[in-house]
């Protein structure tokens, strides 16, 4: 039961940096599409 | 208690099972059609928008197959290939898996609008509709000619490619388009010819269950034989020279082969060589597409 419940907060954290990553790569996108859309580069 | 706790902690998805939904292996080769596609094109595209084009595509096929195995998860569990997805495994709650693919595929085209054009979004939005509404939920279950019909889905995004560069629908990408759809026949029916048990005990009315092995394998043979003008025709059409045009006499040479071989073959193992086969002969025919256009060939070719 222990190690099950630690299964579940090492999968509920894997999903939680997963989904920090996502969202950080949706800035990181938003920001450079800005960029190039103003001819920054 | 106990066992209602484990149960829980069981059901918690891993981020390994939102990734399956994506169906990884079909979304590469979809990506890589959309990326030649895009590449074909004339015109300009600033190579930040091109990547997130292609993203675009990519998340957007992921998106149709994560809606495709939530409608699908009661047939997917009675058949070998796929019980052991997420949803039919007991992995993850079905909303889960819906609302993920709405999203993503909100997402995609919604990206895909602002970064590079309204046209290639629109595309994207019809590609994943066509897929989920017309394939899934309509043909799949209903007719033999499910794949033949359903495969437009997946032909589609070498036009989004396109459309992605020059804004509209050119002749050259309708090419690209019916090179894929005349392909996916004999490519879904060599797997549905060994994985036949499994569609009849779902029920799925692929053209082995219904109309027999023999059958499909001269539909198997008359579809590769179509498949000669489209896989030429960008020689012709000037998409590409002459590098391409002999690399896809020889690859169309081994897939006629291929066919041949599995109309004389009772087994299965026929098959499941001309299945494998089919994915590297769509995949070689686009990569000699880039190839040609590449500087230095398309000079020495002419």
């Amino acid at each position: 039961m222990l190690s099950a419940m630690d299964d579940r907060q090492a999968r509920q954290r894997a999903r939680n940096r997963a989904l920090l990553a996502v969202l950080l790569g949706l800035v990181a996108l938003f920001y450079v599409m800005a960029l190039v859309k103003m001819g920054v580069f | 208690m106990t066992d209602l706790s484990t149960t829980s902690v069981v059901s918690l998805p891993a981020v390994g099972d939102y990734v399956a939904l994506l169906k990884p292996r079909v979304m590469s080769l979809v990506v890589f059609t959309g990326f030649v596609g895009l590449y074909l094109a004339p015109g300009h595209l600033h190579p930040v928008l091109a990547m997130i084009a292609v993203l675009c595509i990519a998340v957007g096929a992921g998106a149709a197959g994560a809606i495709n195995m939530w409608y699908d998860r009661d047939i997917d569990a009675l058949m070998r290939r796929t019980e052991t997805r997420p949803l039919p495994a007991g992995r993850m709650v079905p909303g889960d898996a819906l609302g993920f693919g709405c999203v993503l595929a909100a997402a995609s085209v919604l990206v895909m609008g602002l970064a590079v054009n309204w046209a290639a979004a629109a595309l994207l939005a019809l590609t994943i509709a066509f897929y989920v509404f017309v394939y899934t939920v309509w043909l799949k279950r209903r007719t033999p000619q499910n794949i033949v019909i359903g495969g437009a889905a997946g032909a589609f995004p070498p036009i989004v490619g396109w459309a992605a560069v020059t804004g509209d629908v050119g002749l050259p990408s309708l090419l690209l388009f019916a090179l894929v759809f005349f392909w996916t026949p004999p490519h879904f029916w060599a797997l549905s010819l060994y994985r036949c048990g499994d569609y009849a005990r779902a029920g799925v009315p692929m053209l082995p269950v219904v109309a027999g092995a023999r059958e499909t394998k001269k539909q198997m043979l008359i579809y590769t034989l179509l498949l000669w003008p489209l896989a030429l025709a960008p020689s012709l059409a000037g998409l590409a020279g002459p590098v391409y045009f002999g690399l896809a006499v020889a690859l169309n040479a081994l897939f006629t082969l291929a066919a041949i071989r599995v109309w004389l073959d009772a087994g299965e193992r026929a098959a499941r060589q001309m299945f494998a086969f089919s994915i590297l002969y769509l995949f070689l025919l686009f990569v000699f597409l880039v190839i040609d256009r590449a500087p230095g060939l398309a000079e020495a070719g002419g």
